[in-house]
């Protein structure tokens, strides 16, 4: 399967009163057909707006388009305009968002809002939208459709408010879906009845989705490949057997630390990271993760580490991982 | 086991919501807190987890029931008694952006629990009570004069945090201490109540609603639906064998951070929603969704009852489910 869409040093900034907030700074990945790639790092890190400006969803200004390539299907989305951006938004690339309470319009049915999608996109009659309406309920599972899409959003529970927007996102049966956080204002008991659903619908219609969380354990349950974030830049990306058997950056592996396990002992101590990251007003010319790094050297302070490749599909930006680095340590302990 | 240092004994807490409806959010409610436990409160949102941490140290009326604490029932307390009472409870927030005074700056809004009772005699020892307390937290002298909108969010909850022990209480409810911080500062806040715990004896109420952070942190746990207690055990013995249906189910449902775990493990996959809370029929509130439910289960509310020991279970079906 070919590549979907490809991102090439990519770099997005805001324009600000105070300077220039270097949102994302650089980065580099490809989604291929059908596939499920999950963005993870902490709020601020530029997971967001990655994913925002594949859609050109960013308000421009502040936000611009600092440097590189979006291409989605050999087409870069940089360069479009907002005529074409229509076109693809919502119909070969979709979104569905965190809040499932706030993107749905509360003064209108949600029959018409599906239906108004619909039409958007495709030369269907009102009455022929209306049956693609209900097939739309009916694949994400709601119950009753033909008497649901005569209700209101706040008849709707979380779940079921999830559910009619992944149903919207989905009409034009899109190449992309990107989820933004779409489980995290959800119960468990919900978010893996979600979860469950995105899984079958991307079995039935070959979906790719880039999945954007905070939630490593969301992550190992839908994701085949992750990209860790840290302050607008990658650092390390991989298989998910790949990163979660064998991290190679400090901090995915800190990360991986800081979250419970349930077959962890309650003597143990989390591992937690200490301070937080840094100020992307004024970036660090180093590896972001320096002074949260427990085994940082004097390199990482003026040197971003290259990109090391520990596998063809697992590299990482860390000086640990560098040859030169492995020579020096293995030098010290004699 | 020793006195419990707090005894909630049938504690209900009904809202009227109008048009002669009562929404029964805390519907009947027993359990024990040991001193220097921590005792954790789990359930999905709108389950009334937070209205039981609420109305245990009388920040809601109760509708009936009590709250034993040092012998007294803390309902039947004048407000003058109270008062005194309540340097011993403290409570800390979930959203560290709206539980702190954008106005006032870290120093008052530490003090403020000393001033109202009067905990100090002079302006020195105000300041150097509040320093101390910062300090305790991981914050520094420096921070004394700034105000909230200067610190990150696991900043502001330590602030919540020094502020909840300026009186040196004997219990705290945490309610979502954590939920509004990213992992890695999670793990902070998590580690600082645990050291506190440990070097000043304090007993927790810890709700929540990370199952995971939930075994970590509490030595008990309890599992709340839709206003009842469904099942209480040591936090070991709940996740490693539960028998309520729901605490199954609810267990299966968390994400593991393991792919090979997570692509291999068996889930139940629970139908529907929370049912709502608004006069409730009086059946087993998880009837609905339940795998095992039969026509008893739509008629009776189930006993809340001892099954093992020190194993509390609120299910017609449980030792059937016990003998598996």
């Amino acid at each position: 399967m070919g590549k979907l869409l490809e991102v090439k040093d990519l770099a997005v900034s805001f324009q600000t009163y105070f300077g220039e907030v270097e949102a994302v700074r650089g980065v580099s990945f490809h989604v291929d057909r059908g596939e499920t790639v999950a963005l993870v790092g902490e709020s601020g890190c530029g997971k967001s707006v990655t994913a925002n400006s594949i859609m050109q969803l960013l308000p421009m200004p502040p936000a611009f388009y600092k440097n590189g390539q979006i291409l989605f299907e050999g087409e870069d989305i940089v360069k479009k305009s907002d005529k074409e951006m229509q076109k693809i938004r919502g119909n070969k690339i979709s979104m569905i968002f965190q809040d499932p309470m706030t993107s749905l319009n509360p003064t209108m049915k949600i029959g018409k809002q599906i239906v108004e999608g619909i039409l958007k996109h495709q030369k269907l009659s009102k009455d022929e939208a209306k049956k693609k309406a209900i097939e739309m309920l009916e694949l994400v599972s709601v119950p009753q459709p033909e008497k649901r899409i005569n209700q209101y959003p706040h008849e709707f529970s979380g779940g079921m408010r999830q559910r009619v927007m992944i149903a919207l996102a989905m009409v034009s049966n899109p190449e992309l879906l990107i989820a933004d956080e779409p489980t995290t204002a959800l119960d468990v008991t919900v978010q893996a009845q979600i979860l469950d659903l995105m899984k079958q619908i991307q079995d039935k219609l070959g979906t790719a989705i880039i999945l954007i969380t905070h939630d490593l354990g969301v992550v190992a349950d839908i994701s085949d490949r992750v990209i860790v974030m840290y302050a607008g830049k990658f650092m390390e990306e991989g298989t998910t057997d790949e990163i979660f058997k064998n991290p190679k950056h400090p901090y995915t592996r800190k990360l991986l630390g800081s979250v419970p396990r349930l077959d962890m002992d309650r003597s143990e101590s989390l591992h937690s990271i200490e301070g937080t990251p840094p100020d992307l007003y004024r970036p660090p010319k180093g590896c972001p993760f320096f002074d949260r790094c427990d085994e940082a050297m004097i390199i990482c302070k003026d040197y971003m580490p290259e990109k090391e490749y520990h596998t063809d599909s697992h590299y990482s930006y860390c000086w640990l991982n560098h040859p030169m680095a492995k020579a020096a340590s293995e030098g010290s302990e004699i | 086991m020793a006195e419990p240092l707090i005894s909630v004994r049938n504690v209900k807490k009904y809202f009227d919501v109008g048009k002669g409806k009562t929404l029964k959010a805390v519907d009947g409610i027993s359990f024990d807190i040991y001193p220097g436990e921590t005792f954790g409160l789990v359930g999905e949102s709108g389950c009334g987890k937070s209205t039981v941490g609420r109305t245990i140290i009388r920040l809601y009326e109760p509708t009936d029931g009590e709250t034993i604490f040092n012998g007294k029932n803390i309902y039947k307390l004048s407000r003058h008694e109270m008062q005194e009472v309540r340097r011993d409870f403290q409570m800390i927030f979930q959203d560290p952006y709206a539980s702190l005074n954008p106005r006032m700056p870290v120093i008052d809004i530490i003090g403020e629990p000393l001033d109202i009772h009067k905990a100090y005699k002079n302006h020195k020892e105000r300041y150097s009570r509040v320093i101390e307390l910062l300090e305790l937290v991981g914050l520094s002298e420096e921070h004394a004069q700034r105000f909230p909108h200067e610190f990150s969010g696991g900043q502001r909850q330590r602030i919540g945090i020094a502020r909840a022990l300026a009186l040196n209480p004997k219990f705290i409810v945490c309610d979502e201490p954590i939920s509004a911080l990213d992992v890695s500062i999670q793990a902070q806040v998590v580690n600082l109540l645990k050291k506190l715990q440990k070097d000043f004896g304090l007993t927790y109420l810890f709700i929540a609603h990370d199952l995971s952070m939930v075994r970590y942190i509490s030595d008990r746990v309890g599992v709340m639906y839709l206003g009842h207690m469904m099942e209480l055990a040591t936090s070991e013995e709940l996740y490693n064998n539960p028998i309520h249906p729901y605490t199954q189910a609810l267990l299966s449902a968390i994400p593991i951070p393991d792919p090979e775990i997570q692509r291999n493990r068996h889930r139940i996959m629970l139908e529907g929603d929370v049912p709502s809370p608004i006069d409730p029929e009086d059946n087993c509130r998880f009837v609905d969704r339940c795998r095992y439910a039969t026509e008893r289960c739509r008629k009776e509310i189930p006993e809340y009852r001892e099954v093992k020991k020190n194993h509390f279970v609120a299910c017609h079906k449980a030792d059937e489910i016990l003998k598996g």
